[in-house]
């Protein structure tokens, strides 16, 4: 381990327990319920995390779950609404990316749609699909469309024209010139894309699952929030944080290895 | 009868002020044998590499037309191969991948096991022998355009195409590429067509060198013999009375005739 590093590690653990210290000092103490009045502290959080992470998945009807069946719940609206988003982000992506004149067709609507928060979305399409459930993933699509979108684009339109001479010299069909030269080329791009958008996913999630309630974790906040519980609240919150630098991290790793240098 | 016949090709650009047109170069016409090997030399902006670009069917003449083997050339094919000056290497792929890409388009029906061999033989024959799984990025560019040779060679076309491939790499790397270069044309005796403004290597690889006039509007000024024997040796030429009346006239040409029209 260098000198630099250590140092860094050292500063980050100082801080961290200066936030604690500072946090438990504000904070009132909370009673034997764990239902403090006011702010809880650190301890008062760390005592909850204890016991819901001792035991994640039980289940006693539909407002008491454990935390990582509310997880799991809003990990697999995510990966639908995703995976769907993305596959339809990068198909449109490289059909744009390979037409300048459809691309600046398309492109200033994709600038109008863009803006919008996936939220604004949900009263449509609980009025048209008539399902929360189903809502809640096309939320989750809406959120994760447009940054792999726009990279895809982006980076299609940016490949080099030397590969796509050679891509023309070889005669390669359509399919081949995609999967060989296209997609690799244009891959950070698409994968910066993709990272973007699984944040904005992870973000716009929470707040769909507090407007839809049910399972999944944006509901369990508001959930605890209404009995107050807001050791449980603040965990949550913890908990959320984790699971975005996980998923953050995983494309992470993809990029590395998608990456190539010319 | 010509194999490559290139008819009276013109090629103008939108001027860049965009009003009306800069011709790059006009009426340019000769034609190329089966297994002969033709150079073109000329200054910068003579359109020698826009002219391999339309052999190539990468660009669209003005006016004239290129014909191959009988044939009118519209767009790029298999039978006509680029190696490039900038290598054009895919970075995301190593030596292997690069050629077979290559071979696998131009033999579609062989299997995993016969291409892979065939890829084998050419990186053995451009001495990239143990850095198969390495990617361009971590090859010099003497290394890289031997994959680009190896790569253009393993598809064997009907015509080369050579646009200034030794350009970026060191002149002492440069005459070993040549040498190898001479080697693989030796062996296959491809047809080759190329463009570059170096005259040594020009009259060392070349049957014929034609010689541009500078743009714009350049034009085909003459087509120079090379009646030196093959196989040519580099140090043996140097001394060569004929090699030397050669590089001479060529010289004069690029410095006094190039010019005026």
């Amino acid at each position: 381990m260098s000198r630099d590093r250590r140092r860094v590690i050292l500063y980050s653990m100082l801080f961290l327990v200066a936030f604690l210290a500072v946090w438990q000092l504000v904070a009132e103490p909370a009673g034997a319920s764990g239902k403090a009045r006011g702010l809880p502290g650190p301890l008062a959080v760390g005592r909850t995390a204890v016991e819901m992470i001792a035991n994640p998945f039980y289940d006693n009807g539909p407002n008491d779950k454990g935390i990582g069946l509310q997880l799991l719940a809003s990990l697999g609206r995510l990966a639908m609404g995703y995976v769907a988003a993305s596959l339809a982000a990068i198909l449109l992506g490289v059909t744009l990316g390979l037409s300048p004149i459809l691309y600046r067709a398309v492109n200033p609507y994709i600038q109008i749609l863009k803006p919008i928060s996936p939220l604004a979305w949900m009263p449509l399409f609980l009025y048209t699909i008539k399902d929360s459930g189903q809502a809640a993933v096309l939320v989750i699509f809406m959120s994760s469309l447009w940054p792999t979108l726009a990279n895809t684009a982006f980076g299609v339109a940016s490949i080099k024209r030397d590969y796509l001479n050679v891509a023309a010299i070889l005669q390669l069909s359509w399919w081949r010139r995609l999967v060989t030269v296209i997609l690799p080329a244009a891959a950070p791009a698409i994968v910066a894309g993709l990272r973007i958008s699984i944040g904005s996913a992870w973000v716009a999630i929470v707040a769909a699952e507090m407007l839809i309630g049910g399972t999944g974790i944006g509901y369990f906040v508001w959930n605890e929030w209404n009995n107050l519980a807001l050791t449980s609240v603040i965990f949550a919150i913890v908990a959320i944080g984790f699971i975005g630098v996980l998923l953050d991290a995983g494309l992470g790793r993809l990029s590395r290895r998608l990456a190539y240098s010319e | 009868m010509a194999l490559l016949e290139i008819d009276h090709v013109t090629k103008h650009f939108p001027a860049p002020d965009g009003r009306g047109h800069v011709c790059v170069f006009r009426e340019v016409a000769f034609a190329i044998a089966e297994g002969e090997f033709v150079t073109m030399v000329g200054h910068s902006g003579c359109g020698k590499s826009t002219l391999l670009n339309i052999i190539a069917g990468l660009e669209a003449p003005s006016t004239g037309g290129v014909v191959l083997d009988g044939r009118e050339v519209t767009r790029p094919g298999m039978d006509r191969m680029v190696v490039f000056q900038n290598f054009s290497l895919m970075p995301w792929m190593t030596v292997f991948e690069n050629i077979r890409l290559a071979v696998r388009a131009a033999q579609p029906d062989w299997g995993r096991k016969d291409v892979a061999q065939y890829v084998q033989r050419y990186i053995d024959m451009v001495g990239l022998s143990g850095a198969e799984r390495k990617r361009p990025a971590a090859l010099s560019g003497g290394m890289r355009q031997r994959v680009g040779l190896a790569r253009a060679f393993s598809t064997q076309p009907k015509v080369l195409l050579l646009d200034e491939p030794f350009a970026q790499i060191d002149a002492l790397t440069r005459s070993v590429i040549q040498d190898e270069l001479v080697r693989m044309w030796t062996a296959s005796r491809n047809t080759v067509f190329m463009v570059t403004h170096d005259v040594d290597e020009a009259i060392l690889l070349s049957d014929r060198i034609a010689l541009m006039t500078s743009g714009p509007e350049a034009r085909l000024a003459e087509i120079v013999t090379v009646k030196l024997a093959r196989p040519r040796v580099r140090a043996e030429l140097i001394d060569d009375p004929e090699y030397l009346r050669l590089r001479t006239h060529i010289m004069r040409f690029l410095v006094e005739r190039s010019r005026d029209s």
